[in-house]
């Protein structure tokens, strides 16, 4: 299955908040080139364990190992610098700037300290055209004027752009409809393919049935399955998210 | 402009690349003009309400009392605009981040007693008494901006606070009911004395030279980048359009409009008011610091996110705009001639009102210098023209409120019609 080394391996990470233990010790690998989908209840871990590969909120214990080497990631710059980014939910555009702008936002291109818009824009086009981006009609379009497919698509482009070597998408499809979110899936695919490692966290099954090539399932804080989705059926997925079910055989 | 002379110009403009997204700069002439119109019906009208609005008061006025066109009043209208386009548009650089700053009057007020006490009262040179007067606005700014940007304070409670503040303060630097003129012949001649004759043509020459180098300094960095240019007729048909009415202005002033003695010439405010136009119009376009402020006043979480430091644009934010604001209240003192204890007072809520007639969104994010400084031309047209007509004063506020509500709302509706909805902020 994985002939390559994960890109981002976590082992026994713990995260207590006070009295509450909300990680419990969880292990989690993500592969170059594939899709990883994390799924559990709410309550589960999900966005702790998010929150500790963005930065924002450190675990308590347990070891990262991002692309060979141990790592501590304690703050979101240094794990942008190694090449995690994560698309949030509420996605994080600046609706009153255009797609070039938003694209670009904190790491313009500039020449003699002023903007060059000229690089920017063909940049944006660049990267939007790699991920065959079809929908959008303008890169100086308003971001305020995009629909919430289109929106996702930015955002996941800046990514992109960034040359992001891990991306975490936070629920990508929740607030879309059937054709945008197969657009968004589409795209989670294609970014993929350009070799980057993909980790997407939701509650939609068909989704990740449709573009995850692994399963990481969550129950209370403990990695109850992790398994590659051709090996496994919805209804067994559904068992683990709701601990009806167990999973025996650890991935090899 | 006609699609015949594109042809001419411009037969060719440069063809988008098989692997770009459209900019919305390809295309013809007539391309470009449509795809204006088509922004235009999306909601984003920029300028056009307020210009539209100057447009027909200066027909009306004209229409009421035909002195409202002559040499004389054209040039009164500038001056007594300024004060207020100055301000308007200090203010634009805090209400871009959705805050507000009800103390830029008295701020400036402040400033203005504490230049006139030095220069009359202690005899210090009066430079130095200016050099003051900005260390004052740049010390308020800098307090706002702690207050507002680090403690997380709403500005409306922190600027209403100075406002009141300043109030006492001034009272207590100009004592109960006294006034001190001002001395000094070169603040006088900001708002009093012309620029000679050739000062108007070679403003004029200065301003086409910039629009035209930058024009083609755009282009040529586009041209390298590899990305399609507009139709250069639009560069032109703008230059077009500053030559005509600027020389209209210039060849206006430049008539003597005199009773008694020989009067004519650009006031030399107007070369000032211009400069710091389009500086500021520079920064707010060209650099990081100006793309933050949009951020900010867009998404404030977003820009964080993207690595802006969002503390630190709200803080610089502030001390532009107070700092502006004493030139504002360098120009007021320059028109009236003296300074009171009420300076500055009334002045600040006309400052929003322009920004936002220009088309200013207070919610932050969305406007330019130049909408505040129309917003305030048109504020001034008002208060010129109905006193031209020897209406009473009420009848100023009674039309200037109506004409920001009726403003605010041309906006809200078009945006309305492009399917946001009454409540959303965009």
């Amino acid at each position: 299955m994985a002939e390559d080394a994960p890109l981002l391996e976590l082992t026994d990470v713990k995260k207590a908040f006070g009295p509450v233990t909300v990680l419990r010790g969880v292990h989690l690998s993500v592969y170059p080139g594939k899709v990883t989908a994390l799924v559990g209840d709410n309550g589960a871990g999900k966005s702790t364990l998010i929150k500790g590969l963005a930065g924002v909120q450190p675990y308590d214990s347990g070891t990262v190992v991002f692309n060979g080497h141990e790592v501590n990631l304690t703050n979101p710059r240094h794990a942008a610098s190694l090449g995690i980014e994560v698309v949030y939910q509420d996605l994080a555009l600046c609706d009153n700037l255009d797609i070039v702008q938003n694209m670009f936002l904190g790491r313009e291109e500039t020449s003699g300290g002023f903007f060059d818009e000229g690089v920017m824009e063909r940049r944006t086009s660049e990267v939007l055209r790699s991920l065959s981006v079809r929908t959008v009609e303008s890169v100086r379009q308003k971001v305020s004027s995009l629909s919430g497919g289109q929106r996702q698509t930015v955002a996941i482009a800046r990514a992109v752009l960034k040359e992001a070597k891990l991306v975490i998408l936070d629920e990508p499809t929740a607030a879309l409809g059937v054709a945008q979110t197969e657009q968004v899936l589409n795209l989670v695919k294609r970014l993929a393919e350009q070799g980057v490692a993909v980790l997407i966290i939701s509650h939609n099954l068909a989704d990740v049935f449709k573009v995850a090539d692994f399963v990481s399932v969550l129950y209370l804080g403990e990695m109850v399955a992790d398994v590659p989705i051709a090996e496994t059926s919805y209804d067994d997925v559904v068992g683990y998210i709701t601990g009806s079910k167990t999973y025996e055989r650890a991935r090899a | 402009m006609s699609t015949k002379s594109v042809q001419i110009s411009d037969a060719a403009p440069d063809p988008i690349a098989d692997d770009l997204i459209g900019a919305g700069q390809e295309g013809t002439l007539l391309d470009q003009v449509r795809g204006y119109f088509s922004r235009v019906r999306q909601g984003e009208m920029g300028v056009l309400p307020a210009v539209g609005g100057m447009v027909v008061l200066a027909i009306l006025f004209t229409i009421l009392n035909p002195l409202f066109i002559t040499e004389r009043n054209f040039a009164n209208l500038m001056t007594q605009s300024a004060t207020l386009v100055m301000l308007a548009m200090a203010l634009v650089f805090v209400i871009l981040l959705g805050e507000i700053d009800l103390s830029a009057g008295t701020t400036y007020g402040v400033a203005m007693c504490a230049f006139v006490v030095l220069v009359s009262v202690v005899h210090v040179n009066w430079i130095l008494a200016l050099l003051a007067a900005f260390a004052i606005g740049l010390a308020v700014g800098a307090f706002i901006g702690f207050f507002v940007a680090r403690v997380g304070i709403p500005s409306f409670v922190v600027t209403l606070g100075l406002f009141l503040g300043f109030q006492g303060l001034e009272l207590i630097i100009i004592g109960n009911g006294g006034s001190y003129a001002v001395q000094v012949p070169q603040i006088l001649a900001i708002m009093n004395s012309n620029l000679p004759i050739w000062g108007g043509w070679v403003l004029l020459a200065v301003m086409v030279a910039i629009t035209i180098g930058t024009g083609f300094w755009d282009r040529a960095r586009r041209k390298r980048a590899g990305v399609p240019n507009r139709a250069q007729a639009l560069l032109w048909a703008k230059v077009g359009v500053i030559v005509v009415l600027g020389g209209l202005a210039v060849f206006f002033l430049s008539q003597n409009r005199g009773a008694v003695s020989d009067i004519r010439g650009v006031p030399i405010v107007v070369p000032i008011v211009l400069f710091i136009l389009w500086i500021g119009t520079f920064v707010l376009d060209r650099t990081k610091f100006g793309r933050y402020m949009y951020a900010v006043g867009g998404n404030a979480e977003a820009a964080r996110r993207a690595g802006v430091k969002v503390i630190a644009i709200r803080w610089i934010a502030f001390i532009i705009c107070s700092t502006l604001a004493v030139v504002s209240g360098i120009f007021s003192i320059g028109q009236v001639g003296s300074v009171d204890a009420t300076s500055g007072r009334d002045i600040v809520l006309s400052g929003v009102a322009a920004a936002v007639v220009g088309g200013v969104s207070l919610f932050g994010g969305r406007g330019r210098l130049i909408h505040a400084a129309i917003g305030a031309v048109v504020i001034s047209m008002i208060t010129n023209g109905l006193g031209l007509l020897n209406l009473p004063a009420g009848a100023n506020y009674l039309v200037t409120g109506g004409v920001l509500i009726l403003a605010a709302s041309v906006d809200a509706i078009s945006r309305l019609r492009s399917g946001g909805s009454l409540f959303s902020r965009s």
